[in-house]
């Protein structure tokens, strides 16, 4: 259950953003997730109440930004969507490839008071 | 609430123990959020009373863009200059429970203790019993138990080296809690991440748990002295595992009749 280590880190950095900035709580908060990122949604959404509660961000709104993946051929430089870490080129059936984007784990903005 | 025990209090947070030292001690308790479930009774108390905030204050938006795992990679990296200082090579041991994992070790140092510095940090849920395992190798180890956390992290690993005392040019073996998801994402610093299989798990578990397999840089794989009474096949393992990671490096071995470790020591050697 490692995502509640993720909503602990999400917690650290709003405590931390918030104090710099001189505010008093978060209101909203915007992740983004890649759906290569390892985290389950579900999870991350049943710990949280707990993880933050008596912090800034409790009673913040949560807004979850999925990224979709992209990977790319290493071999024959075809992009292509994926669904899973392991998926291979659709062209060249290459195993090779680069991540373009979806393992992202980011707290992308926060709306404080 | 702990991050890696998921306890309300800092009483079944991480304990880092050296065999034969005892729990109770509050100095070895080990709990990275005191600080911050101290300050919170302040700002709720802040708030109670909504409305003149609601007035007085304006939304601001801030543009973070952190990463959320920032805080263990920076000890991480931390972690990594100091072996890169001291030329340590540090493995990072991961699989499910029951591969081999402490065996692999056992055999390893017995074999290879005369000839190379070891130090050892087992992580598990609970007990001494692995450290206590390596203590009688006579090998520095430093056991964490996470409680109730799945994953060792680079804070604990920062700990527990402080402990350890190391020399120079030796080899670090972090010995991870057995479980093939979560310690994935969490790096600790190692120079390189060993992924264990044993023969007696199903050929399709890379591509089961991908995560583990793409982040490791070595796949052992375990118990092949038990391949004449096990139905699976090899070559399929690997094939899903290159499927997952084509970089990954193999050894076939078994901890229990020594075969195929004299290439897994050689590649120890070549690293030192």
């Amino acid at each position: 259950m490692h995502e509640l280590s993720i909503a602990l880190g999400i917690v650290k950095i709003a405590e931390d953003e918030t104090a710099k900035a001189k505010a008093k709580k978060v209101t909203k908060i915007e992740l983004e997730i890649g759906v290569l990122a390892g985290v389950e949604i579900d999870s991350l959404n049943f710990v949280w109440e707990s993880a933050v509660k008596s912090t800034v961000l409790e009673n913040a709104e949560k807004q979850i930004n999925i990224i979709e993946a992209k990977g790319k051929c290493i071999d024959c430089e075809t992009e292509f969507s994926m669904k899973n870490i392991y998926d291979i080129c659709p062209k060249c059936n290459s195993n090779f490839k680069g991540i373009l984007k979806g393992k992202e784990l980011r707290v992308k903005a926060i709306e404080v008071i | 609430m702990c991050g890696t025990c998921g306890c309300g209090s800092d009483t079944n947070g991480p304990v880092i123990l050296k065999p034969g030292e005892h729990k109770h001690s509050h100095d070895e308790h080990y709990h990275h959020h005191d600080e911050h479930t101290h300050s919170h009774e302040e700002h709720h108390h802040h708030h109670n009373d909504g409305h003149t905030h609601e007035h007085s204050h304006k939304h601001k938006v801030l543009e973070i863009e952190q990463d959320i795992l920032q805080n263990n990679q920076v000890l991480a990296a931390r972690n990594k200059g100091y072996f890169e200082a001291k030329n340590i090579f540090a493995l990072n041991m991961v699989s499910s429970p029951g591969s081999g994992k402490t065996s692999i070790l056992e055999r390893t140092l017995a074999n290879l203790k005369d000839t190379i510095p070891f130090y050892v940090i087992e992580g598990d849920q609970q007990t001494l019993n692995d450290a206590n395992r390596i203590d009688a190798l006579n090998i520095p180890v430093i056991q964490i138990n996470t409680g109730k956390g799945c994953h060792l992290e680079s804070d604990m690993v920062y700990e527990a080296v402080k402990k350890l005392e190391m020399k120079n040019d030796a080899i670090l073996m972090i010995e991870n809690v057995g479980n093939l998801v979560c310690p994935s994402m969490f790096d600790l610093g190692e120079s390189k991440r060993v992924v264990i299989i044993s023969t007696t798990e199903g050929e399709d578990k890379p591509i089961k748990y991908p995560d583990m397999f793409l982040t490791s840089d070595i796949c052992i794989i375990n118990k092949i002295d038990l391949l004449p009474y096990v139905n699976i096949d090899v070559e399929k393992l690997k094939n899903y595992a290159l499927q997952v990671n084509p970089n990954l490096q193999f050894f076939e071995i078994s901890a229990t009749t020594g075969e195929g470790m004299d290439e897994w020591y050689k590649w120890l050697k070549s690293n030192i």
